[in-house]
């Protein structure tokens, strides 16, 4: 075993060695090379990632700013007044905080739910009408949001239904479902049948089987894709505009006083949603990894 | 009876969601359609459906400027994106070792800030007194009438931005696919690293190229945010159209008319490029990580 893995290293060895231009000098002078362009790289990637960081770093050191008019565009003061006694000073702004929230949740729970059921099927079995599935699912997660809320919008207004809360979570479980379906249906690819079929055969029921062994097993596609319909939905913007009526959500609120300027209050919303996230976010990748190991 | 049974348990596990899908995505495109060929305004009523199609002719004509420029400014941010993307997943992929996830979390840092609130942020970033120029222009190292906000650049630096980690991902993905024997393997059969990248690392990692054209071109082509935060009212794209129809003229069969144009001019594009170039599986591979 040992010989033989010399003789092929040498094998691969020798031709390169006797190559004309790969001398070791020529060879260091390639190594040199790499080790510049692999640095390069290196700076690049950091670069890049301060630029994403540069509009969220922007939104935390505004949020700690002391405006003296509405205005906060210029720096004027550090205050935690608006981490505190402040935050919830603007009525509007916290009610849509609010119907983020519950938004978010509720569409969650149903996209989790009907997507799961979708992503089991797609994944478990073959049966007809799978192709046609499939497609409109695809169509549903490329079709542009603003073609998604302007026809919703219409439908809502030619069925006379009152847009609302009901209308966006409706929405927002519509286009959660897909993104939870992939999720699942990747990990139910993965799962060795076998594995049910024992369940089976030591007695237990379908419900019982599901229950068990089957969710379990399913079990990290569909939280990685509830995670993923919370941040999808507790973010949405043009989707929820076309459905929302007079409902006011947080990416709304904010846009609609864009042109007047933002209250720091807003910005502080911001970092605490953006502070959760990161902290799920670890906490889900510490968990899977633990799981894993 | 057990047969039959498990043979229709699939249909059972499709109804709810299959049902939602058919009510709230299905029907109302259909009836978007429906719509898009109706005459009438917001006053007597709409109606008179299926056979006024110069509605499809006003929309391309009027607003041709519209058209193009989403075209532009979404093809444009592409390269760029692509640009800035392939070197960063390349070096995640081969260098970022045991810190590859750490990089790919800092990446997607931006999607835990509100999509428009970060797009205000490059408002207040980009602004004639902001954050940026302030500073330059007291230096005097740019014109006092120097401006980058209500520009083109200034859309498409938006939509980099917003769309550049739904490049990044996927070429990771493709790169990170990359058996480093096949490179290894390149190498011994004395290509230069120029070769081995262009011949070997190049073609493997296209896949990932592709997919990630797609998730950038179809939101930035369609978005209104980034136009109307960033662009002023000179810079607006299709989707401000769109918006405008809906919400200020309340014009719906033009809206539908431009909307379902929208949508089928980019699926037709997906599909035929999907079929072209299979970048489903790296899609589904981007959607997971």
């Amino acid at each position: 075993m040992t010989g033989g893995q010399g003789v092929s290293a040498s094998t691969l060895e020798r031709p390169s060695d006797s190559a004309p231009g790969s001398g070791p000098k020529a060879r260091r002078k390639v190594r040199q090379r790499r080790k510049t362009g692999e640095r390069l790289l290196h700076w690049f990637t950091w670069l890049l990632i301060i630029w994403l960081a540069l509009p969220i770093a922007v939104v935390i050191a505004f949020s700690f700013n002391n405006p003296h008019g509405r205005y906060n565009y210029s720096w004027t003061g550090f205050t935690f007044k608006y981490w505190g006694s402040q935050l919830f000073a603007i009525p509007g702004l916290t009610s849509a905080m609010e119907h983020s929230i519950m938004v978010a949740v509720i569409a969650t729970i149903g996209a989790t739910v009907l997507g799961t059921f979708v992503g089991l099927a797609l994944g478990k079995y073959k049966f007809r009408g799978q192709g046609a599935t499939n497609l409109v699912q695809f169509a549903c997660i490329a079709a542009p949001e603003v073609v998604l809320g302007s026809s919703l919008a219409t439908f809502f207004l030619q069925l006379k239904i009152q847009e609302g809360a009901f209308t966006v979570i409706a929405a927002h479980i519509m286009f959660c479902m897909s993104f939870v379906a992939i999720t699942v249906r990747a990990r139910v690819i993965g799962l060795d049948p076998s594995v049910e079929e024992a369940a089976k055969d030591l007695g237990a029921g379908p419900w019982e089987t599901f229950r068990l062994v089957t969710l379990p097993m399913i079990m990290p596609g569909v939280i990685a894709g509830a995670l993923l319909a919370f941040a999808l939905s507790i973010d949405d913007f043009i989707t929820t505009e076309f459905t929302s009526g007079s409902f006011v959500t947080y990416p709304l609120w904010i846009w609609s006083v864009s042109r007047q300027g933002l209250p720091p209050q807003v910005n502080v919303m911001g970092a605490i949603v953006f502070a959760v996230g990161v902290i799920f976010a670890i906490a889900n990748s510490v968990v899977s990894r633990r799981r894993a190991a | 009876m057990r047969s039959v049974r498990s043979k229709l348990t699939p249909y059972y596990l499709m109804l709810p969601g299959g049902l939602w899908l058919a009510v709230f995505f299905a029907v109302p495109i259909i009836m978007m359609i429906g719509l898009s060929t109706m005459t009438g305004n917001i006053i007597s009523g709409f109606g008179d459906t299926w056979h006024h199609f110069g509605n499809y002719a006003v929309g391309f004509s009027q607003y041709k400027a519209e058209w193009i420029r989403s075209a532009e400014y979404a093809g444009l941010g592409c390269l760029i994106s692509i640009a800035l993307s392939y070197p960063i997943a390349y070096w995640i992929a081969f260098y970022g070792g045991a810190r590859k996830s750490t990089y790919l979390f800092l990446i997607l840092l931006p999607f835990f800030v509100s999509f428009v609130l970060r797009t205000i942020a490059w408002n207040y970033i980009l602004g004639d007194q902001g954050l940026l120029l302030e500073p330059l222009k007291h230096l005097h190292l740019v014109p006092q009438n120097f401006r980058i906000l209500a520009t083109g650049p200034a859309v498409v630096i938006g939509i980099v931005y917003n769309y550049l980690p739904f490049m990044i991902l996927p070429i990771y993905v493709a790169l990170e696919r990359v058996d480093p024997r096949v490179i290894e393997a390149g190498r011994d059969l004395f290509a230069n690293p120029l070769t081995v990248f262009t011949r070997v690392v190049l073609p493997l990692s296209l896949p990932g190229v592709f997919a990630g054209v797609l998730l950038n071109f179809v939101p930035a082509a369609s978005d209104y945010v980034n136009a109307s935060v960033l662009g002023g009212t000179g810079n607006t794209m299709i989707g401000n159209v769109i918006y405008d129809q809906y919400f200020v003229v309340q014009n719906y069969p033009l809206q539908a008319s431009l909307s379902f144009s929208l949508m089928g001019i980019l699926l037709i594009g997906i599909f035929s490029y999907a079929r072209a170039l299979g970048t489903e599986e790296v899609l589904e591979a981007a959607a997971a990580a």
